[in-house]
Order: C-alpha cells, then sequence, then structure tokens
C-alpha cells in the first residue's frame, strides 16, 4: 500500500519545504514501526521545483490473520473472515489511514514549528494512490473528493484481470489528485475518506471512533453533501460487521466449503446499511408501505377468523409478530424462522428479555424449516406464510404445503406473495427481474390462484384471494393474499363405524 | 382376553407362594406403617427397581418422615417412575397406599405407560406393625391410632382393586403368607422376542379360504397342522373373517396351524367384533360380517365355540426375533412396542385415525408410518393398498385380496414379498384401492425432529457421532434454503486433512510426510491421484426417470407443483422440464447449475457413458452415485474470484509499479533504499505468480462447452455401498466411463500406486507430483488402495491425505507464503482437529451411503447426510 504526495514550487519558495511539512527529510528513508507494519517515508524526487514524498506501508499478512488465534480451529471470530489471500498488503485502505496518522502525526493536525506560515496555506498537491479500494466506485471517489476543492480527481478502475475481460473492473481505482489545499486538510481527508472507500472488515474498532471522527473532519466534514453516508460507513457500519462477524461463524464456513461469500447464503437478513442492492430493494418495495398494507391485511385476515393463537411462518425480523402482540386478542403468538441470525435480530426487536412474565409468555421465536414437519407447530388457529413461499425452490414447494397444510393443519392459514404481473409498475425495477435477489420465483395472478386451488382441495381446505395495496385494473396488486380456511370437516361418525371399517 | 389375568384367591397352603409379576409393570406395593413393605421390596425386587416415598421425602425435606413434604415427594416419586417406566423397566413403588386417591394417581401413570399396574397387598396384624416400628428410632414416637387408620383403610380397598384397574392383585394375609411369597418374573404375552422365526407374515385374508390355501403351499406349508419342512413358522397380522367366500374354512386351518404350533396369529378389528357377536353382545352385522354369520350359521356349536375362545386368546401384537420385528393388524408406534393398555390393543386393532371420514364415510386414518423412527420393522395389515412398500421400516401387507386385488405374504427376515392374485373380485369395496405410500410423495416424511438440535448419530465405522446445536442450526438452514430435494441428497462429502507439515526448505507440503504417514498406520499401499482444481460435485445418475421415481419417489406422480410454472418471471424455473432423472450437487448439498436443463444434459452424458460402458450390467445397478471434481474452478468461484483471488492481484498489479517506481528514482538520487527496493521487486514477483497460479484453475465456459468432469470414484449402487472397493478397481471402472463418453465432458484421474515401505517407490511418488505440482497442477491426494482402511488398534484411518503444490498453495497462504519467514510461521499449524473432523465426516459419510445401499428409511440416510453438512459448519482453520 501506497501513497506518493507531491508539490510545485520556486526558487524563493522551494517544493522541499514539503519536507519541512512532513516533518520528514527529503535526503533520508526513513522508517517506522506501526501497528500492522513497517512504513517507509522516503522521496523520489525532490527538488525546487519539484518534490514527492513517498508512504509505503508493508503490511504482515501472515500477522493479520494468526493474531490471537485458537490452535486449528481457525482462530478467533474475525480470523475466520481474515485470509491470508488478503488486499491489505497492496491497497490503500484503513490500514494505510493509520500509518498515515502515525508517520505524520503532526503534519496531520497542521502543526509545522519551522514554516508555520506555509503549513497554514494552500499548496499546489497532487496526491497519487496507485489502488484504493472503493465500494461504490470510481463516481463515489469523484463524489467525495470534488466537493473538497480538488481540481482534478482522477480515478480510474482496474481491471479485475486482463486475461479474463469478461471478469469486468474491480473495486480498486487508481486515483490522482490535483488541487490547491492545506497538507493537513489533505492528509485528514484521506485519513478518514481512505476507510470510508474501502468500506470492508475492519481489524480495529477503537471506543473512541466518534472523537477521532470530528477531529478529522473538522472544516470540511459537516458541509459535504455526503456527509451521512461517511458518518454510516465510518462507524455505525464497522460495529455492525464485528457483531455480524461473531453470529454467524458456522454460516461463513458452509460458504467456504462451497466456494462462495457468505452473502450467498446468509441472506435472510436485510442489510440495515445503505447498500446498493437494498437500496433498490427498498425503492422498488417501497418497503415501508407496502409491508405496513401488508401487514395490516394479515391482520384483518386473522381477525376475521377468529383466531387467538398464531404462527409466522418465516417470522423474518420479527414486525408481524410485533404487530400482533399489540392485539390482546392473539394470546399466542409463535415466530417461526429458519435464520439464526433473523431470530437473533427479532428477539432484539421485540426485546423478549425485558418482557414481563405475561407479556413473554404470549410470544416465542423459534428456529424450524417449512420443508421438514413439526410437530410443535400443531394445534395452532392460524398460520402466516408472508412473504415467504417464494424463497423456496417450487420443487421444494411440495414439502411445505405438506408440513403446513397437511401436517400442522391450522383452521386458517394466510398466504402472500409478489404479483409479478405488477412488477411492470415499479418503474426502478428493470423488466424481467425479480423483487428480491433471494425470489426463486414471482407468480401471476392466476399461476397463484392455480397453486392455491390446487393445494386447497388436497388438503381440504376452502381459499379465498384478497388483493393487498393498490389493485390496479390491468394488472392487479403488488400484493396477493390468499386465505385458507379448513373445510367443514369431521363428520364424526359414531367410533363404533369407525372402528368396524 | 388373555392379558386379563388376576389371581385373587390364595394357592397353595404351606409351600411357597408363588406372585407372577410381569416383567414391565408398575408394582404398587400396599400396606400400613410397618407391615415391612421396604424388607419385602428389598427381598423380591432389585434395589434400583424400588422407589420408597421415604427416599422421596428425604430427597425434598431432607427428613423421610417429614409428613409435610409428602406432596412434593410423590410428585418426584412419580417423575421417577414416569422416566423408568417410559425407559421401559419394571417399577416397584414402596408407599403405604392404603388411600384410593394414591393408588388411582398409579394406576393413571401405569396407563399413561401402557403398562400393567399390578397390586400386592401386605396385610398384617397390626401389632406386628407397631412392635416393628417400636423399634424404629425415627418411628417410635408414631401414634398408634396411625397403624389402625392405615388398616381400616386398607382393608375397605381390598375388594376393589381390581376395579381400581389392577391387572394383577395379590394379597398377603399375615407374617408367615410374607414370608413364603416368592415373586415370579413373567414375560408379557406379546414378549416373543425368543422366537427368531424364520418367518412367513401374511397379510389380510377376509374368508379368501383358496388365496390362502394357495399362498401357503407356494410358502412351502403342508396342509393340514401346517408344518413347514424348514420349519419357518407363519405369522397372520388378522382379518382372517368377513367379507370373503369361506370364513369358517380360513378359521378352521389358521386355528389348527397355531394350535400345532406352526403358526402365530393377532387379532384383526373384524374378530374382534365377530367375538363380541359370538359372546351374543350386540353388534352391526355391517362390513362382512353378515356373510361370517351365515356362513358360520351352517358350522355347529363346538365350531363356535372353539372360534370364541380361539379369539378370546389371541394377543394383539407380537414383538419377535429379539425385537427387530412387531407384527399387529394396524400397526403400532414404537412407545407401544411390547406395551400393555387398552390404548395399545385398540391402535394394534383399529390404527389410529383423525377423528374426520372422508368422502366415502370412511375414517381418515392418521399416517402413524410417517412419524414412525423405530427400529424394529413393523410388519401390519388393516388398509388395503395397491402396492405393498417399505415406509419407515414398516409394511402394510393389505393388498385388497378379497377386492380382487392380491394376497400377500413377506417373508423375514429375507424381506422378500410373496404374493397371489385374488381369484375373483368376492366384495366390491366401498372406495377404489388408492396408494397411502406417504414415504414416496413430496418428500415426506421427514421430520424436523430427525436433525434439529443436538444429535447423536450411530455409525457402524466409529460409533456415536455427536453433532453440536449451532451446527445443526447452520445446516438446517442451507439444507432448507439451498439444497437439492433430501430424497436425491444421498451422500455429502468429507472434509479432507492435509498432509503433515513439511520441514523441506520452501515446503509447507510435501508428499514424503503423506507416505510416512501411511506406513505408520500399516497401510503398505496407497494410491497417489491428481488432484483436479475445480469444485466438488455429487453425482446421483438414475438409468431413467421412472428409476428415479420408483426407488427415489422425486418426480412423476408428485402432486407438486406441476400445475404451476412461474412463468410470470422467467426466473421461476420449476425443473420440470421433464422428470428429474438424479441430481449434481456440490458439496453443501446446493444444486450445481440453476439450470435444472443444464444438470440433466450432464447427467444424461453420464449415462451414455455408464451405459456403453456396461456399468449398470456389471454392477447390477439402475442408479449410481458418483463423487467427482467439476471444473473449471471459476464456474461456480466466480464470486471468490471477483471478491477475492483476482482482486488481491489486481491490487497488486496496479501497486507495485508505481512502487518500484518509485523507489529507483530514490535510489537514483542516492537515497538509501536498495535493500527495500530488492524486497519490493521480491514481492511483486510473488503477487504475479499468485495471479498465475489462480489462473490456471480458470477459464471461459460456454453452457457445457469447456466444463469438465473427473469422477474419482463411485459411491453406491443399487443394494451396495461401493465405498470399501480398492481404488485401483474403481479407477477402472473410471477409465472406462471416460473412455466411452464421446462428448469430452469427462476427464480422466491420473494416479500412481505407491509402496510406502519401498523407498525407491516413495521417491518415485514424490518426483510425480514434483513433475505435476510444477506444471502447475493442484497437487495429489494419496489414499489407501484398498480404500477403508483400519490401523493396528482398529482404528479408521484418514480415507485421503491431501498433498497440495506449492504454487497452488498462494491461493490458500497468500501470494508470499514462500518467503522464508512466512513459511517458519505457517508451519505452526494445528491438524488434529481437521484430522478428527475428517474422520468423523468419513465415517458419517459412509453410514449414509450403507444407509441407502440398505434401502433404509429416507430420515435415516439423510440424518447421516444431515450431520455430514453440519460437522462442515465446526470450527476448523480454513487453510486446511
Amino acid at each position: 500500500m501506497f501513497l506518493t504526495i507531491s508539490t510545485t514550487g520556486t526558487p524563493e519558495r522551494p517544493a522541499t519545504d514539503l519536507g519541512f511539512l512532513l516533518h520528514k527529510h527529503p535526503d533520508r528513508a526513513q522508517t517506522f514501526s506501526t501497528s500492522h507494519g513497517i512504513a517507509h517515508v522516503l522521496y523520489p524526487e525532490a527538488s525546487a521545483e519539484r518534490c514527492t514524498a513517498a508512504l509505503l506501508l508493508e503490511v504482515d499478512p501472515v500477522a493479520l490473520v494468526r493474531r490471537g488465534k485458537g490452535k486449528g480451529r481457525g482462530g478467533a471470530p474475525d480470523a475466520a473472515l481474515a485470509q491470508y489471500v488478503n488486499d491489505r498488503p497492496y491497497a490503500a485502505s484503513s490500514l494505510l489511514a493509520v500509518a498515515l496518522s502515525t508517520v505524520f502525526k503532526s503534519a496531520l493536525r497542521g502543526v509545522c514549528k519551522a514554516l508555520p506560515e506555509r503549513a497554514a496555506e494552500p499548496l499546489p498537491l497532487r496526491i497519487e494512490l496507485p489502488a484504493v479500494p472503493a465500494r461504490g466506485g470510481a463516481d463515489l471517489v469523484r463524489g467525495l473528493f470534488e466537493p473538497l476543492g480538488w481540481t482534478t480527481v482522477d480515478a480510474r478502475p482496474v481491471a479485475l484481470d486482463e486475461t479474463f475481460p469478461a471478469w469486468g473492473d474491480s473495486r480498486y481505482v487508481t486515483l490522482v489528485l490535483e488541487g490547491e489545499l492545506r497538507l493537513a486538510d489533505a492528509l485528514r481527508q484521506l485519513y478518514v475518506l481512505l476507510p470510508v472507500l474501502d468500506d470492508a472488515k475492519h481489524y480495529w474498532v477503537a471506543p473512541d471512533e466518534v472523537e477521532k471522527l470530528l477531529r478529522a473532519g473538522d472544516g470540511w466534514l459537516a458541509d459535504h453533501p455526503e456527509r451521512r453516508l461517511i458518518t454510516s460507513r465510518y462507524l455505525t457500519r464497522r460495529w455492525g460487521l464485528t457483531r455480524e462477524a461473531t453470529e454467524r461463524l458456522e454460516l461463513v464456513r458452509l460458504a467456504e466449503a462451497d466456494d462462495v461469500g457468505v452473502e450467498a447464503i446468509d441472506n435472510a437478513v436485510e442489510d440495515p446499511a445503505p447498500d446498493e442492492e437494498t437500496e433498490e430493494t427498498a425503492k422498488v418495495e417501497r418497503t415501508v408501505s407496502l409491508a405496513e398494507q401488508r401487514r395490516d391485511a394479515i391482520l384483518t385476515a386473522l381477525r376475521d377468523a377468529g383466531a387467538a393463537s398464531v404462527l409466522d411462518l418465516g417470522c423474518g425480523q420479527g414486525q408481524l409478530v410485533q404487530a400482533l402482540l399489540k392485539d390482546v386478542r392473539f394470546t399466542r403468538v409463535v415466530g417461526v424462522d429458519v435464520s439464526v441470525r433473523a431470530l437473533t435480530v427479532a428477539a432484539r426487536r421485540l426485546k423478549v428479555e425485558r418482557m414481563s412474565e405475561r407479556q413473554a409468555e404470549r410470544v416465542a421465536l423459534m428456529q424450524g424449516s417449512l420443508t421438514y414437519t413439526d410437530k410443535r407447530l400443531k394445534g395452532y388457529d392460524a398460520a402466516v406464510l408472508s412473504e415467504v413461499i417464494e424463497h423456496l425452490d417450487l420443487p421444494r414447494l411440495p414439502a411445505l404445503e405438506h408440513a403446513v397444510f397437511g401436517t400442522a393443519r391450522p383452521a386458517t392459514v394466510v398466504v402472500t406473495t409478489p404479483n409479478v404481473e405488477y412488477n411492470v409498475r415499479w418503474e426502478t425495477l428493470p423488466a424481467g427481474h425479480v423483487r428480491h435477489r433471494d425470489h426463486r420465483f414471482e407468480w401471476t395472478r392466476a399461476e397463484f390462484r392455480a397453486w392455491a386451488s390446487r393445494v386447497a382441495s388436497l388438503h381440504g381446505y376452502a381459499v379465498r384471494h384478497l388483493p393487498v395495496g393498490p389493485d390496479d385494473p390491468e394488472v392487479g396488486p403488488p400484493t396477493q393474499m390468499a386465505v385458507f380456511t379448513v373445510a367443514d370437516s369431521a363428520k364424526t361418525t359414531t367410533v363404533k363405524e369407525e372402528k368396524a371399517a | 382376553m388373555t392379558d386379563n389375568m388376576t389371581d385373587n384367591e390364595t394357592t397353595g397352603t404351606d409351600e411357597t407362594r408363588t406372585l407372577p409379576v410381569t416383567d414391565l409393570s408398575l408394582v404398587v406395593l400396599i400396606g400400613a406403617t410397618g407391615s415391612g413393605k421396604s424388607t419385602f421390596a428389598r427381598a423380591h425386587f432389585k434395589p434400583t427397581e424400588v422407589i420408597s416415598s421415604d427416599f422421596c421425602r428425604g430427597l425434598v425435606a431432607d427428613d423421610e418422615n417429614d409428613q409435610s413434604a409428602s406432596g412434593d415427594a410423590f410428585d418426584v416419586l412419580h417423575y421417577i417412575a414416569g422416566k423408568r417406566l417410559a425407559a421401559g423397566r419394571r417399577t416397584v413403588v414402596d408407599a403405604t397406599n392404603v388411600q384410593p386417591e394414591s393408588r388411582r394417581q398409579l394406576v393413571r401413570l401405569a396407563r399413561e405407560h401402557d403398562v400393567l399396574p399390578i397390586a400386592i397387598v401386605l396385610d398384617l396384624p397390626e401389632a406386628v406393625c407397631a412392635e416393628r416400628n417400636a423399634v424404629r428410632p425415627d418411628r417410635a414416637g408414631m401414634p398408634r391410632h396411625v397403624i389402625k387408620r392405615h388398616q381400616r383403610e386398607l382393608r375397605r380397598s381390598l375388594r376393589g382393586l381390581e376395579r381400581e384397574g389392577f391387572r394383577k392383585v395379590h394379597i398377603l394375609r399375615g407374617v408367615e403368607e410374607v414370608e413364603r411369597a416368592e415373586v415370579v418374573t413373567e414375560r408379557r404375552y406379546n414378549d416373543l422376542t425368543h422366537l427368531t422365526g424364520p418367518f412367513d407374515i401374511i397379510g389380510d385374508i377376509h374368508g379368501c379360504r383358496s388365496e390362502l390355501d394357495t399362498l401357503l403351499s407356494r410358502l412351502g406349508y403342508a396342509d393340514g397342522d401346517g408344518a413347514h419342512p424348514e420349519g419357518r413358522t407363519a405369522v397372520f397380522v388378522g382379518d382372517l373373517v368377513d367379507r370373503g367366500p369361506d370364513s369358517p374354512g380360513v378359521l378352521r386351518r389358521v386355528m389348527r396351524m397355531v394350535g400345532a404350533g406352526n403358526a402365530l396369529c393377532v387379532p384383526g378389528n373384524h374378530e374382534n367384533k365377530l367375538g363380541r357377536w359370538l359372546k351374543g353382545r350386540k353388534v352391526q352385522l355391517t362390513h362382512g360380517l353378515a356373510e361370517t354369520v351365515e356362513q358360520l350359521g351352517k358350522e355347529d356349536d363346538a365350531f363356535r365355540e372353539e372360534v370364541r375362545a380361539f379369539i378370546d386368546g389371541l394377543v394383539s401384537h407380537y414383538v419377535l426375533d429379539g425385537g427387530k420385528l412387531v407384527v399387529c393388524h394396524a400397526g403400532l408406534p414404537e412407545k407401544y412396542h411390547g406395551r400393555t393398555s387398552g390404548r395399545v390393543r385398540s391402535h394394534a386393532l383399529y390404527g389410529d385415525t383423525t377423528g374426520e371420514t372422508d368422502e366415502f364415510g370412511l375414517p381418515v386414518r392418521y399416517p402413524w408410518a410417517e412419524d414412525y423412527r423405530g427400529r424394529a420393522a413393523v410388519v401390519y395389515g388393516h388398509t388395503p393398498v395397491p402396492n405393498t412398500s417399505w415406509i419407515n421400516n414398516t409394511i402394510c401387507l393389505d393388498t385388497g385380496a378379497v377386492f380382487g386385488g392380491r394376497m400377500t405374504a413377506l417373508r423375514w427376515p429375507e424381506r422378500e414379498l410373496v404374493d397371489v392374485p385374488a381369484e375373483r373380485v368376492w366384495y366390491e369395496p366401498a372406495k377404489p384401492l388408492h396408494t397411502a405410500a406417504p414415504g414416496s410423495r413430496e418428500g415426506r416424511p421427514l421430520d424436523l425432529a430427525d436433525v434439529h438440535g443436538r444429535r447423536v448419530v450411530e455409525t457402524r465405522h466409529m460409533g456415536r457421532l455427536a453433532v453440536r446445536e449451532e451446527n445443526a442450526a447452520a445446516a438446517l438452514e442451507v439444507m432448507s434454503r439451498f439444497a437439492v430435494d433430501p430424497r436425491l441428497l444421498a451422500y455429502l462429502p468429507p472434509t479432507m486433512a492435509p498432509t503433515a507439515t513439511s520441514r523441506e526448505d520452501g515446503f509447507l507440503e510435501h508428499p514424503a510426510e503423506a507416505f510416512a504417514q501411511y506406513r505408520d498406520d500399516g497401510v503398505a499401499r496407497v494410491v497417489c491421484e491428481e488432484k483436479h482444481m475445480g469444485s466438488r460435485a455429487v453425482a446421483l445418475v438414475c438409468r431413467d426417470a421412472a428409476v428415479a421415481r420408483e426407488r427415489f419417489g422425486i418426480g412423476g406422480t408428485d402432486a407438486g407443483a406441476v400445475a404451476v410454472t412461474g412463468t410470470g418471471t422467467g426466473t421461476g424455473t420449476d425443473g420440470r422440464g421433464g422428470a428429474p432423472t438424479g441430481a449434481l450437487h456440490t458439496r453443501t448439498g446446493r444444486p450445481f447449475f440453476d439450470d435444472p436443463a443444464v444438470t440433466e444434459e450432464i447427467l444424461g452424458r453420464l449415462r451414455t457413458a455408464i451405459g456403453a460402458a456396461g456399468l449398470w450390467d456389471e454392477l447390477e445397478t439402475d442408479w449410481l452415485l458418483l463423487d467427482a471434481e467439476l471444473m473449471p474452478w471459476s464456474l461456480k468461484a466466480t464470486g471468490l474470484l471477483r471478491t477475492q483471488y483476482a482482486a488481491v492481484g489486481a491490487a497488486a498489479g496496479a501497486a507495485f509499479p508505481a512502487v518500484t517506481s518509485a523507489l529507483e528514482a530514490a535510489v537514483g538520487r542516492g537515497v538509501d533504499v536498495g535493500a527495500l527496493l530488492t524486497g519490493q521487486r521480491e514481492r511483486a514477483a510473488d503477487a504475479t505468480a499468485f495471479t498465475e497460479a489462480y489462473r490456471r484453475y480458470c477459464w471461459e465456459t460456454d453452457g457445457l462447452e469447456g466444463v469438465r468432469l473427473a469422477p474419482f470414484q463411485i459411491l453406491a449402487v443399487r443394494g451396495r455401498s461401493l465405498a470399501s472397493v480398492p481404488h485401483d478397481r474403481q479407477l477402472a471402472w473410471l477409465d472406462r466411463l471416460t473412455e466411452h463418453d464421446p462428448t469430452g465432458l469427462l476427464q480422466v484421474t491420473r494416479r500412481l500406486v505407491v509402496d510406502t515401505a519401498d523407498e525407491a517407490s516413495v521417491r518415485s511418488g514424490v518426483d510425480w507430483w514434483l513433475e505435476m505440482t510444477g506444471r502447475g497442477g493442484e497437487g495429489m491426494v494419496v489414499k489407501p488402495l484398498q480404500a477403508l482402511a483400519r490401523d493396528a488398534k482398529g482404528r479408521l484411518v484418514q480415507p485421503g491425505i491431501k498433498v497440495r503444490g506449492r504454487e497452488y498453495l498462494r491461493i490458500i497462504y497468500g501470494p508470499e507464503y514462500t518467503r522464508p519467514e512466512n513459511l517458519e510461521r505457517l508451519r505452526g499449524r494445528f491438524l488434529g482437529h481437521k484430522r478428527s473432523l475428517a474422520l468423523r465426516e468419513y465415517a458419517l459419510g459412509l453410514e449414509a451411503l450403507d444407509r441407502l445401499a440398505g434401502d433404509e428409511p429416507l430420515w435415516r440416510v439423510h440424518e447421516a447426510v444431515f450431520a455430514v453438512l453440519a460437522l462442515e459448519s465446526e470450527p476448523v482453520d480454513p487453510r486446511l
């Protein structure tokens, strides 16, 4: 990981003043030991006209991984996420930012006893970073630096591998910044924005991050148009990741076994942080309003059915469970999900541990799977499958039908699923795309009806269909809902007859 | 019926007084304080069989005589007794039990666990009791009126004990009778575990005399008393009578065989009803009883009396052959096996009903067999089915002979079916016979309880293997959301340990250690197999869709989502472009290709090659399970390549030119960074080597163009696990398979056999590896040639040890791992846990294959497969 800082000058104001400002002599190479490796400062050129200081941080990748590990078990939680194959030794990441602040500590604060007036005034600066990890790409890089007074922000994407052009660009950009800025400002911007662009798993989490951010952002962060993104990425995301890392290690390992990223299988809970994909989903679904309408429709159906005990199958983060608990008619509410992480989030949302005993008795959250029959799910008045079936591969759907309608057999089953016909009404959704990347299918109204009536007749239920959301005359509502009611059963014959047959 | 016997009258005079006590029962001692119950219990029962209320009082209150603690003490007593009875252990309750309420609770407890309640009463004179209490310091102060009250209550109880539900009542009057008493343990009537057969179990007959005769003679039974030349025993599952043309004839034949000891018979619901009619009870002459009554009318009274006695003596179910076989009429869940209660009898006779009736007015039967998880095979009849099939180790033999179907017998232990067709339709069925076989439809009957939570899986090769709760939870998530249908998921490959770390200069792994390890394990010959760098793939190939349907119950008759195709999105591929003929999945059970058509294309090519190579016939099978590697790596690992491997290469590629040119310029200025420059150039070279390393395993594909599959083991075929077939034979089969693939999909696995004790041979193995990895090969896997091997102590040895190439390991340990200072640190790796995990997963994989080959129930196979997946989520150094 590497960066160079250049400036130009005249015989009266020589470029080599840069050495004073950085507190590093241009004719000597110096090394510093930092927490993640050895930092070198040297000057490839140093004349009155032009002076360039280079900072090279040699990161020790082996030490990164082996920090605090358990014998042969993959180490501490964060070590399981750490890899020997790691971009840290090459890319200008948060580690470089830390080195920057260590090596150029005084410069960062704008302190220069030798040339205080030069430290206080703008210099012609050129900063080059050959490999900046930039989540959000060159556009975001420009969006972050351009408002800060740089005249040139040249961010060129680096190809992943030129022998495989089809793979496209990597997440790195080669960045050149040019402009007249105070050196201290430039360094402080880098100190904050490099980790923000990196937005990766961090190896350090300090409790005083907020203060550090305020200090480093003094004078430029407050008015930055991307201030929210900068602070959220710099602070919250980092904490989230640390917590997450300890919560899904088993899935990390299963993903590794298959050579895929953990995101591929641990996607039951939407990432709360701003994120390209979820932003897209949010726009598409206008999540809040449609989700609320869906909950209202489900609650109405459950009240109409007179249900007191309710299963929320595929409860996710527990929004519906929470809504159900607000109505005392529902005396028993059980949220079931296959994702342990979703259940953890749900428990946090419901504050189960802080509930009174009476309240706690009404609610339970448990891991379960709808492709297996489950005796614990028997004996409830109603079950809700809200936006669940489309997350199952179609060939596995009969297993769910058997588990819910055949075995658990609640008197009422409420099923909601997207109406694919409505997708043309979402302006932001590209044609032919599903609304969520994990949707294995999305049905037309006719398809849903065909499925519902087959399931109903197979398992002895009656079914009626209701729209959720604005019912478009052409393409129907955004969400379709089916309410199944167990058919008038048990024309109970006499025991004698029964036994004789 | 016979299990309903009591002896109320005293037998014998001055000899031993025999008290028969059933081996599984709840024995309730009844007697006043001081009557000697504890002494009696000690004398006649095992100490652990006896629970005394005094002891329980002590447990909860530190004082055996604290009467205020009685409520809690009895809760504890009932709890312990309940646990023992649930586990099938006889239990003796040592308490006064003189009050009806206390006995009522115990009778209820016995019924809850379907065991017989037995009462033993010690009725001793008050003076004796008082005298005995007087010598016990803790009871010396007990007022006399307590004994009096006990005595009074006891006397009042005596006559009503049978009415209270006790099935045997033994009353011992006076000191002498107590002293002469001897408890004799009796088997339960249904416990015939000592009979090992062989048996022929015969399904519902319903008066079809002629078909019965044909079937019995097919099975080799003599006319008349039905002796079998090979000493076989016929077992009738009941419903001998009603509907058919000659119920008396059937009864006569069966009664004679049973009487001669050549047959056993359990009652069906029709015998039960006939029995009540014969006793003069009022019953409706429906469901074919009228025919029987009419036929019996032509018989004499003596015969009718004989039938009545025969039916009265029938035992509702039998446990046979060391507990491996249970026979009854309508099926029986495991917790009822060998138990004795009204509801056990009722289930055995009628099965379980949901209380609903179907459109034909017949009761809806609860599919108890779907839930069945017992180890004993349950053979039954009662529900006519068009075809018999095993479901969770249960089978229904009622193939509707009287309705024009067939009469079926099961040979045990051979598990072969023998049947004869009905000569005609003797009786019109109320509804068409339909298949109620749940195992074949919709992935049933897998239950969450088969996999959820902490579990222990019993394996043949490594004993009991535990799965922790958090690992099961992770596996459940992946299995439910991403894996292929469990019916097609017969196996998951175990993880593999690398070779012991090498000290060789520049190497982290080297074959020498692998050979040495096997030599130390006593494995003389090993095979080195080229390791293909791709993604692990398991292929289940059926000869055609019909086999997939019949053997694996997938596709075809699925009542499933056929009607709905998800055409709305184009992404909702339904996987039913035709019925599936197998599966191709990854090491965590995910389908390899999103598009089922691609999977089918690969399966089709495999099928063609298998056929052309003659392997269907040679292996006598119509399905095959293959372990293989699918290439290129980039096909499945694109995501990881983009975010990790290629990304690191890209970052290094962008950074180093700038670094070196800056350093060169500085050196040019005379700054002392020469050494730094050299170091950075070396690092740049390492990074380039890294990029070259992963590139070797990536290439563009188009459809199946460019895709390669290298099979290296045939895991199982019909009826057989091939996991212990030596690898040279395995590879010979697979070479033929590859030869017969005209499409270029299949790829040979190169191999070399090495003698671990022969230095020259070992050297040639090392050279082979050096040569192969020098050309960019991933490395090799060393396996015992005999496949399944054990060391001198009888422990399983590793089924394979991977030895990865020096360049390949850059992908694992990073571009710069070969630098001496890095290698030295990396050598401190710990293999113990990985090796243990590899062996456990191996044993579970073998278990899954054995269960699959043995046609065991789906849940049994799934249990082992699921456990492999769960173990894969255990913490282990991911680089090993």
